[in-house]
């Protein structure tokens, strides 16, 4: 194993590891904010069930936390990006 | 399959950035996404210019043009300021309105046929636009608190306990000042870049599908999904115009009256 990688070439190696990092990193930085908007949207789907008169409202505070708990996964997302094409 | 294995998609370089029309190699290089912001601009005061001229003229029942303009401007006083904002913030419904149907109509760019790029895929409008809302709801802050209160009421939120305060109020004041423009603008901008990739892989994938050999027997599958995805896009652009107004809303609201 360590001979196959004392062979390739170091420009290589970067790019490939690198690629792995931008993989890993986007998959692990969507764990988080998933889980989250599945709370947010679950409990608010919970709240205009019980009140549906108040549904409206419930959207609006359903759209900011779930733009809010989003935030995290597009930041992942851009690290992908920044590692992988630039 | 190793025909599809071996698909060149294009370097992302090419996806995004387009050669200067005008003035090349100056400051003011103008491209195709300067011009389809020019567009934006157009569309956007062509529609309520014209919208306003028609309601000038006694137009009781609102068609067309008008009909867009006025349910455009109900939902941004009803779903967007009222809820957040309240009775007070009312005067902002210009700003506010101006604000979505831009956004709105420079994301919806990325689905019409032979435009297909949206403007905020491109970091400079949005982070443009974040940087005008710090400067106004700063400026909003401190013209209703006073700097000392604006700032006190920033970084020290009512019912902290003393111990933790210092903690608190750090934080607080990076997510106010530093953060909050800069998730603004990401928010945006990243999601309109994925939004606009994850169209060009199944437009690639169909295009290179579409051979005449057996391999064209899956050529339905990305094709429809990229009909789903354009409709899914639209939906994304009206979200994420909705989500940029109604934090720009939340901001300028939460700066005007201090949590108690």
């Amino acid at each position: 194993m360590l001979d196959i990688l004392a062979q390739t070439a170091p420009d290589e190696m970067l790019k490939g590891l690198s690629a792995i990092g931008a993989g890993i990193g986007y998959g692990a930085a969507a764990i988080g904010p998933g889980i989250g908007i599945g709370i947010v949207v679950g409990n608010a789907i919970t709240a205009m069930a019980r009140q549906p008169e108040a549904a409206g409202m419930v959207r609006t505070t359903m759209f900011l936390g779930i733009a809010f708990t989003e935030a995290l996964a597009l930041i992942g997302f851009v690290v992908f990006i920044l590692l992988k094409f630039a | 399959m190793i025909n599809l294995l071996a698909l060149d998609f294009p370097p992302i370089g090419h996806l995004v950035e387009w050669e200067g029309l005008l003035f090349k190699g100056t400051a003011f290089e103008v491209n195709k996404v300067v011009i389809l912001m020019w567009a934006g601009v157009l569309i956007v005061g062509g529609l309520f210019w014209a919208a306003g001229r028609k309601a000038k003229t006694g137009n009781l029942v609102p068609v067309g043009v008008q009909h867009i303009a006025e349910s455009g401007i109900e939902f941004v006083r009803k779903d967007i300021i009222l809820q957040t904002m309240g009775k007070e913030g009312l005067g902002w419904a210009p700003f506010l309105t101006t604000m979505f149907f831009f956004i709105f109509v420079t994301n919806l760019f990325e689905v019409i046929p032979g435009i297909q790029f949206p403007v905020n895929a491109r970091m400079a409008l949005p982070i443009f636009l974040a940087v005008v809302v710090w400067f106004i709801y700063n400026i909003v802050g401190i013209k209703h608190q006073g700097v000392g209160g604006y700032l006190k009421s920033v970084v020290m939120p009512p019912g902290v306990p003393k111990g933790i305060l210092p903690l608190v109020a750090l934080i607080e004041f990076i997510s106010t000042f530093v953060v909050r423009p800069f998730s603004l603008a990401v928010r945006l901008f990243a999601n309109m870049l994925a939004g606009h990739l994850l169209l060009v892989t199944f437009a690639v994938l169909s295009a290179a599908l579409f051979t005449k050999t057996l391999l064209a027997v899956i050529l339905p599958l990305p094709f429809i999904m990229l009909i789903l995805l354009t409709g899914f896009e639209i939906l994304v652009a009206g979200l994420q115009a909705f989500i940029f107004t109604i934090l720009t809303a939340v901001y300028i609201g939460g700066a005007m009256h201090p949590e108690h």
